[in-house]
């Protein structure tokens, strides 16, 4: 009997447990998960468009780096009355500069008109034409890189606050919105839609109601409503925007895909073997369905940005500073009609919310065509 | 068919509800009541503000609230009276306010929609080419482009750089001094003869199909009724005394409608390609090509028919989008709406309007979804069938 059941040892090797485990698991799958993420970057960097969306990101991300840096670095030595000149909320009245009193005036940096000059002077007595005065800078003042005091890469706003730092800081409010909104919209509407997908039944057809309601509710008149009732801050507006958004179409999409894993025999194998719900859901289904997450990620990011910077535009939020707020200022100031003549008090502001929309976007349909084989062109 | 509209309207009536008191439930999270707008009011008396708790029901248990709410939302429309102007009614002012979103809302769907599909449709059919790369990259522009910035640039283009339009508002006052209809009623015309055009134009196309068999014949039918119509409403417009205000009218429409269009036609482009491009792997692509169908009619008939389908589905979730973009235009171009009517309640604290602009761009949404689902029913035999 022992000969039948001992194998014959000369003709093939012994399998060793060992010798897998003498590699830790975190290694393996960290091996595993570099080798996959090679694969579909190889599938990624085939489309362009995606490259493309991945640099804009590359660059906000910089930005948004760059504004504490420079803050504490080379705008630093910008102090005047107290405050930092470059700081997002300085105002106006801080930089004050010396003009030449002209009778016509063609740089109005530099130069005055008598009766400008008369109403700031202390003294009745109509200025000379040729002497200097020490006045505010004019605002919104176009671009400039040196001969005044504090150079404005990109101008002054109406108040005399500095764009391009206002635009640096801007890109830091959207990052922090975008993630909030992102992470919470989509950790929610996975685990909504795995949930829906797995126990079916009533479960199913209250969660899918209920996202078939969101779905339904107008989401930007409802926080226009939200923003007139409570004192939405930036942290609460992207969880209420992730919340809204991962419980609508994201939910429904999640939980189709969700659907396609619960059928495989993995699943069927993983219950067999005795795996809770909680088990079966977190370590076999939702591991499936994060890719497809991860790509509406993307998305939640695109509408997340929108709906701030149009609720700041319409000056309902109550936020430091962001991009729409800067679009807000000069639209409520009046410049909206001056359009190309004071360029940079929209334009940096109305071209970044767009880019970094289209960054996140172009990087969701790159990754569109890696998670779904059906878009690929081979 | 008509088993599927049924229980679609039944599912929309009851979300109604949902959301009708949903609406009751963000009135009643908020901090302190109704009735404590106005406790930092010196000038209102302790007994006055008693009265005021009890005419607005707010001593009731919330469970009567909720009650009264729905009811007075659902049958008498009665959304109480407005705070910043304060006699009028509520109803009174959003109904008003109401044909113009509706008006706004629905012309640029239908052209975003027809536009957008007809491009799509064609772009996709030359795939990579130099025309469908400038469309997608104009396309992907338009849809990202930031849309307040978008529409503060085209108020400014088409009325300060070129001057041939007006800063944003409804009518231009200087031509209505001393008019003697109200520019509501000269709008509510035009709206009715524009359903008017439409339902005829229906009966019509009905007409011809049920009588004509030849498909060419009936084409060139139909867009005989289509012109005779349009020829029809437009001389009645010509000999009526009203005409200079309808134009005053639309002069004031283009801007916005083009503007809203712009971007939604951007939106469904993108989606109808995509659509196609999916189709046009499909088998049946194939062997119509192999029976030697004509490369037009594959595109049309074949491809185009089915690539419609997700076109529509996406279209239910592209409607948030309209209708955002709906108020931001009505804010940037003044145009005097349900969007405008919501920002200025909100501004003004005047919560009441603020409520019942929600309650009725709710409403209009939950609509659009009831014609978009019967939309979808009609073109998809599937879902006719199952019922």
């Amino acid at each position: 009997m022992a000969d039948i059941l001992t194998p014959p040892t000369e003709e093939r090797e012994v399998f060793d447990p060992k010798t897998v485990i003498e590699e830790p698991l975190w290694r393996i799958r960290i091996r595993l998960g570099w080798r996959a993420f090679r694969k579909n970057w190889a599938l990624f960097s085939e489309n362009k468009m995606g490259i493309v969306g991945l640099l804009i990101i590359a660059l906000f991300g910089i930005m948004a780096l760059a504004h504490p840096v420079l803050m504490a670095t080379v705008w630093q030595e910008h102090q005047e009355g107290g405050k930092n000149v470059y700081d997002i909320r300085a105002g106006a009245d801080s930089i004050i500069v010396t003009k030449t009193i002209v009778e016509e005036v063609t740089d109005t940096l530099t130069e005055i008109s008598q009766i400008e000059a008369m109403f700031l002077g202390t003294g009745v007595n109509i200025p000379e034409i040729g002497d200097t005065i020490e006045a505010p800078l004019a605002n919104p003042a176009p671009p400039v890189l040196s001969g005044v005091p504090h150079p404005h890469i990109l101008g002054t706003d109406p108040f005399g606050g500095d764009v391009f730092s206002q635009l640096l800081f801007g890109a830091r409010a959207a990052f922090l919105l975008g993630a909030i909104a992102a992470l919470s919209s989509v950790a929610l509407a996975t685990l909504v839609g795995t949930i829906a997908a797995y126990f079916g039944g009533v479960i199913d057809t209250i969660l899918m109601r209920l996202a078939d309601l969101v779905i339904l509710i107008p989401l930007l008149p409802l926080l226009i409503v939200v923003s007139g009732f409570w004192n939405v801050e930036l942290t609460m507006l992207g969880i209420l925007i992730g919340v809204l958004g991962g419980l609508g179409g994201t939910a429904i999409i999640l939980k189709s895909q969700a659907l396609s894993v619960k059928v495989k025999p993995f699943i069927d194998a993983a219950r067999i073997a005795g795996g809770g719900h909680w088990r079966i859901i977190t370590r076999h289904i939702i591991p499936n369905v994060l890719p497809l997450s991860f790509l509406y990620m993307m998305f939640a990011v695109t509408g997340a940005i929108f709906t701030e910077a149009a609720l700041s535009f319409l000056g309902l939020l109550n936020i430091q500073q962001s991009w729409g707020i800067m679009i807000n200022i000069a639209h409520t100031q009046g410049y909206t009609l001056e359009g190309l003549k004071v360029w940079w008090l929209m334009f940096p502001a109305g071209m970044s919310i767009t880019l970094f929309s289209a960054g996140f976007f172009l990087v969701g349909r790159a990754m569109d065509e890696v998670v779904n084989p059906r878009l690929r062109k081979r | 068919m008509l088993k599927y509209i049924a229980k679609r309207f039944g599912q929309i009536f009851i979300l109604f509800y949902v959301f009708l008191a949903l609406l009751f439930l963000l009135l009643d999270l908020q901090p302190g009541d109704i009735s404590q707008q106005f406790v930092g009011n010196p000038n209102i008396p302790p007994e006055a503000k008693e009265i005021m708790v009890r005419q607005l029901g707010l001593d009731q248990p919330k469970i009567v609230q909720l009650g009264n709410h729905l009811w007075n939302y659902s049958f008498g429309m009665d959304m109480g009276v407005s705070w910043a102007s304060y006699p009028r009614e509520v109803s009174e002012i959003l109904f008003t306010a109401l044909p113009r979103t509706v008006f706004l809302f629905l012309t640029a769907t239908i052209l975003s929609f027809w536009l957008g599909f007809y491009t799509g449709k064609l772009v996709a059919w030359r795939r990579g080419t130099l025309i469908e790369k400038t469309t997608m990259i104009t396309s992907i522009f338009f849809w990202t482009i930031f849309y307040p910035w978008f529409a503060i640039l085209m108020l400014w283009f088409t009325s300060s750089v070129l001057g041939w339009f007006p800063v944003g508002k409804f009518i231009s006052v200087e031509t209505w001094i001393g008019a003697p209809y109200t520019a509501q009623s000269v709008f509510m015309l035009m709206l009715g003869s524009m359903a008017l055009l439409s339902t005829l134009y229906g009966v019509a196309r009905y007409a011809i199909d049920r009588s004509v068999d030849d498909a060419k014949t009936r084409r060139s039918y139909h867009r005989i009724a289509l012109w005779s119509l349009v020829a029809l409403v437009l001389v009645l417009w010509g000999i009526n005394a009203r005409r200079t205000y309808a134009l005053d009218i639309i002069w004031h429409t283009i801007v916005p409608v083009l503007t809203l269009t712009l971007v939604n036609f951007a939106g469904t482009t993108l989606l109808t390609r995509s659509s196609m491009l999916e189709t046009l792997r499909e088998d049946y692509i194939l062997t119509a090509r192999a029976k030697g169908v004509p490369e037009s009619t594959i595109r049309d008939r074949h491809a185009a028919r089915n690539a419609m389908l997700p076109v529509t589905t996406s279209l239910v979730l592209q409607l948030a989008v309209v209708i955002a973009g709906g108020v931001i235009t009505e804010q940037i171009f003044s145009w005097p709406g349900l969007g405008r009517a919501l920002l200025g309640a909100i501004t003004a604290e005047d919560i009441p309007v603020a409520m019942g602009a929600l309650a009725l761009i709710g409403i209009l949404s939950l609509f659009a979804h009831l014609v978009a689902d019967i939309t979808y029913a009609f073109l998809d035999p599937r879902i006719r069938v199952q019922g």
